[in-house]
């Protein structure tokens, strides 16, 4: 054995570890939610101050909530696709969460954009998203029929995403 | 001398609101010193090399706001970490707990040590053999002798 051999070896299986390192994803914090059911709130509506939400109104339904907000260049990014979700005939409800966001800004947005959602609560001072654990917008939660939150999306949902994760747990928590 | 002084009354005026202006969540001296003590502990989500009291991230004054009303509620450093943590999972603490997720990030930099130590033992124990003095043969003497007798004529 060359006694260079064993640094060698060393070496590249830190770079292997780096190389690993580097694909991975920070922001993806495993959330502890996951499993538990979801925080109860009960806020105003975006389109109607006087209507409120809360995630006790979708008991026995498997629904998905949207974080999102008119300043989050992501969520404009995943627009379409929300848009396209909730035209499918095996779509389940898509809430909104409106989060930090003035009221006006929300509603233009959503005119100009399209509004995929059934309704959207509007957490103006973002205690919704805390209790949720949101901390990247827009994330997307998957709530199951006796509420408890089966999946959580850090940033924005892509087709891949979609198709092979939230269509098929739906079609399931929904059999 | 009374324009002079009336300036001076202005600056000190003018500094006085400027500290005011400067600290507007130091309401009450304990619980900012307790606020700050717990944020220091704490990961901001956002910018994840920041601690919770050093970020400027919206998401982290938004946390300050609530553990702040946190300990007003009387709630205990504990209280308020374990609020955190049922939102944000371990990685919002510094010192995350010891547990089977995080056992080879408290042993890891150990293990490494030993296993250093171990490589350093090896790698002098190793050089033992090539570093004690070799012993001249006779006729390595003889020729040793006969330059050096050389030199001296």
């Amino acid at each position: 054995m060359n006694k260079f051999t064993l640094p060698l070896i060393g070496f590249v299986a830190l770079m292997a570890l780096f190389g690993a390192g580097l694909g991975l994803n920070p922001r993806e914090v495993p959330s502890p939610l996951i499993g538990k059911p979801a925080p109860q709130f009960k806020v105003a509506q975006l389109h109607d101050p006087d209507a409120s939400f809360s995630p006790t109104e979708m008991a026995g339904k498997v629904w998905v909530l949207n974080v999102w907000a008119s300043w989050c260049v992501s969520c404009r990014e995943e627009h379409p696709l929300v848009m396209e979700y909730a035209k499918r005939p095996d779509a389940v409800p898509v809430i909104g969460l409106n989060h930090k966001d003035k009221r006006d800004d929300a509603l233009r947005w959503l005119m100009r954009f399209g509004d995929p959602y059934l309704l959207s609560a509007y957490d103006d001072e973002g205690r919704v998203g805390i209790e949720y654990g949101v901390y990247g917008v827009p994330e997307t939660y998957v709530i199951d029929k006796t509420g408890v939150i089966r999946y959580k999306q850090i940033g924005l949902i892509t087709s891949k995403d979609l198709e092979t994760k939230i269509i098929p747990l739906v079609k399931e928590l929904n059999s | 001398m009374k324009l002079l002084a009336a300036a001076f009354v202005a600056l000190a005026l003018c500094q006085s609101l400027g500290a005011k202006e400067a600290t507007p969540m130091a309401e009450d001296p304990v619980v900012e010193k307790r606020l700050n003590a717990i944020s220091e502990e704490l990961r901001c989500l956002v910018c994840q090399n920041e601690s919770l009291a050093g970020s400027r991230a919206e998401l982290a004054q938004d946390l300050r706001r609530e553990v702040r009303e946190l300990i007003k509620s009387g709630k205990s450093d504990k209280e308020i970490k374990d609020f955190l943590v049922a939102r944000y999972g371990d990685f919002v603490l510094y010192r995350p707990p010891v547990k089977s997720s995080t056992l080879l990030l408290w042993a890891g930099p150990f293990l490494l040590l030993i296993l250093g130590l171990y490589a350093l033992f090896r790698f002098l124990k190793g050089r033992v053999g090539e570093t004690t003095p070799r012993v001249l043969t006779e006729e390595e003497k003889k020729r040793a002798e006969a330059l050096l007798k050389e030199g001296q004529s």
